[in-house]
């Protein structure tokens, strides 16, 4: 048997079709609490607080590693040997000049670097996260045979010169990004913050 | 007495309609094969993981802090637990054998085609949710592979242009891999993933019921009738193939335990040697693998090394690899062939059926080894293979000539 059909079906529409537009309405609210939750929490972004490193003791060649919100940064002085030949494989890497916004804006310059002479970068490898290793031996290695120095990604075979910058034909698609940092004395470097932006 | 019992229960229930349904008269084409078995075992498996898993939940602790500790504790000082915790990591990997063998078995039978679409795509559903399970549940013990694993499997999210980064530290609830993001894949792995799976492997069940079982010969088993309507070509599931499916289950269970009790590790293939390690975020391992039976669709996220259009190559292998799980749905609207079973369809079907096999065992082992140039060239070759069989099927299993169809199950 049908069901009568209502004296005034205008109505009825009107009825059904507010109802259903409160109760998505309802459904869109009660999403929030559970949607919103999976945000970071008060802890975790206090736990993100800038790190703070004393680089008086680094040496040229050498290479700090720092702990900033669970990511191991780089800190690398480069020695004069180095510097010297970090533009040889300037034509194999996919962008020298650090167009891709991979670095604030004070870091965006040849060495990727605010100050001269270190590189401070995210070991957060631009293809899946995985943690690069450092190379600085320059010459013939396993992976390469006219290296420079920098790292190499034992994941998915991605190349990075000293300054982060990727080589072009690997799986990585952009630069190591450069964190946020500034030095607040001649020795303390904090990770984290800009700083003073002048 | 019983028939009294019985009476009080189907005046409340339908109990008889539903034993007869789908038991004692739901009619199983005679010709089923050995093919038709990874059904039966993927229940039998998921109950073994149902058991092992909540009493691993006994001993379990989901903390960063607590998570390894509790592990070793279930393998050492908690009476069996070796036992249990060998039963789920052994019950993982029969999993997918056995659903890559079921899924194997209705692209050859051609089992997704109508009227079957829906049950295919069910089906396809549950793989998905077997895909999360696998990978939820291989975080928590939060050894280095676990965490390796999930900080690839999440960076992938933070590949989708602009919105990418916020949805990672979303779905992480922290800028990091930490204890915050272990939480809640343990919230998903053992509640809201099984819950889902279990509703929706009921529902396959259902759906397979309505349209009755495919055959090895693809033939409609319906169109023949004896006088009383049970179709000629079948037998009763209850008792006939029960007793044989209890059997196979015999024989499958002993490769089972002999995995569990002698070879847990299987190789490495079933517990990487590098999860006995605890999870460390400032040290990547050497050499990251996912999981045997992902190895296929991680190759295939490998092989895209070059940009398209202006997207990174890591947000379209991210997409290639989607697309390589995601396009099996697809398979009842691909397929143009008048003919159901491989058995009937023409030499493109068959060339390319094969070429799918081997580029999927390719992929699997390339996706498990170290890259090199030549092995990623040889990846992609085999993701255009694997992907070829799916993308040209409309016009090759149009265009080909098949084979005629018997009315009848044929029975060699």
């Amino acid at each position: 048997m049908q069901p009568k059909s209502p004296p005034n079906p205008g109505r009825r529409k009107f009825l059904i079709t507010a109802t259903s537009a409160v109760g998505a309405v309802g459904i869109a609210g009660a999403a929030v609490p559970f949607l919103g939750s999976w945000n970071p929490s008060a802890r975790a972004e206090a736990a993100g607080a800038p790190a703070i490193a004393d680089i008086s003791k680094l040496a040229p060649g050498e290479l700090l590693i720092v702990e900033w919100r669970g990511v191991p940064i780089y800190v690398v002085k480069h020695s004069a040997e180095s510097l010297n030949q970090i533009d040889k494989n300037l034509e194999r890497l996919a962008d020298p000049e650090s167009s891709e916004e991979q670095q604030p804006e004070y870091a965006r310059n040849k060495l990727r670097s605010r100050r001269e002479g270190i590189s401070v970068l995210t070991a957060v490898c631009t293809h899946l996260a995985c943690a690069p290793k450092y190379y600085p031996q320059l010459g013939v290695n396993d992976f390469d045979n006219n290296w420079q120095g920098g790292f190499f990604c034992p994941c998915h075979g991605s190349k990075f010169d000293l300054a982060g910058r990727v080589y072009s034909g690997v799986p990585a698609p952009t630069n190591l990004p450069v964190p946020p940092h500034y030095y607040k004395s001649e020795d303390i470097l904090v990770i984290g913050e800009d700083g003073d932006v002048s | 007495m019983v028939t009294k019992i019985m009476n009080w229960f189907d005046d409340r229930l339908p109990l008889t309609a539903t034993i007869e349904r789908h038991l004692t008269k739901y009619p199983a084409p005679i010709n089923m094969n050995i093919w038709y078995l990874a059904g039966v075992l993927l229940v039998v498996v998921l109950v073994i993981q149902l058991l092992s898993g909540i009493w691993l939940l006994m001993n379990y602790e989901p903390t960063a802090e607590g998570a390894f500790a509790s592990i070793q504790y279930i393998m050492r000082d908690v009476e069996y637990g070796y036992i249990i915790r060998y039963m789920h990591t052994t019950g993982a990997s029969a999993f997918f054998a056995l659903i890559y063998l079921h899924m194997f078995r209705g692209m050859m039978y051609g089992s997704y085609q109508k009227p079957r679409e829906l049950l295919w795509v069910v089906g396809w559903i549950t793989y998905l949710l077997l895909c999360m399970l696998g990978f939820t549940g291989y975080v928590l013990p939060w050894g280095q592979m676990s965490f390796w694993a999930a900080q690839v499997i999440m960076s992938l999210f933070g590949s989708i242009p602009y919105i990418g980064e916020d949805l990672l530290i979303w779905i992480r609830g922290d800028y990091l891999i930490s204890g915050i993001t272990l939480n809640r894949l343990f919230a998903l792995h053992v509640v809201l993933l099984p819950l889902a799976l279990i509703a929706v492997i009921f529902v396959h069940i259902l759906a397979l019921h309505e349209v009755g079982s495919n055959n090895p010969d693809g033939v409609d088993v319906k169109k023949f009738k004896d006088e009383d309507g049970v179709p000629l070509d079948t037998k009763p599931f209850f008792p006939y193939d029960v007793m044989h499916d209890l059997y196979a289950i015999g024989v499958f269970l002993i490769f089972f335990c002999t995995i569990m009790f002698f070879y847990p590790d299987g190789g490495g293939y079933v517990i990487e040697y590098v999860n006995y390690e605890a999870a460390d975020n400032l040290k990547t391992p050497e050499h990251i693998v996912p999981s045997w039976y992902y190895t296929p669709f991680y190759a295939m996220l490998r092989a895209i090394t070059f940009p398209i259009f202006g997207l990174s190559a890591k947000f379209l292998g991210f997409v290639v690899m989607a697309a390589g799980i995601a396009i099996f749905v697809a398979l009842p609207w691909l397929d143009r062939s008048p003919v159901k079973s491989i058995k009937y369809k023409g030499v493109y079907s068959k060339f390319f059926l094969s070429l799918f096999v081997v580029s999927f065992f390719v992929l699997g082992y390339l996706g498990s080894v170290a890259p090199s140039p030549a092995k990623t060239l040889l990846a992609q070759i085999f993701t255009v293979g694997y992907f070829s069989y799916f993308l040209l099927m409309p016009i090759y299993s149009k265009y080909e000539t098949c084979k005629p169809v018997p009315d009848r199950v044929q029975l060699s």
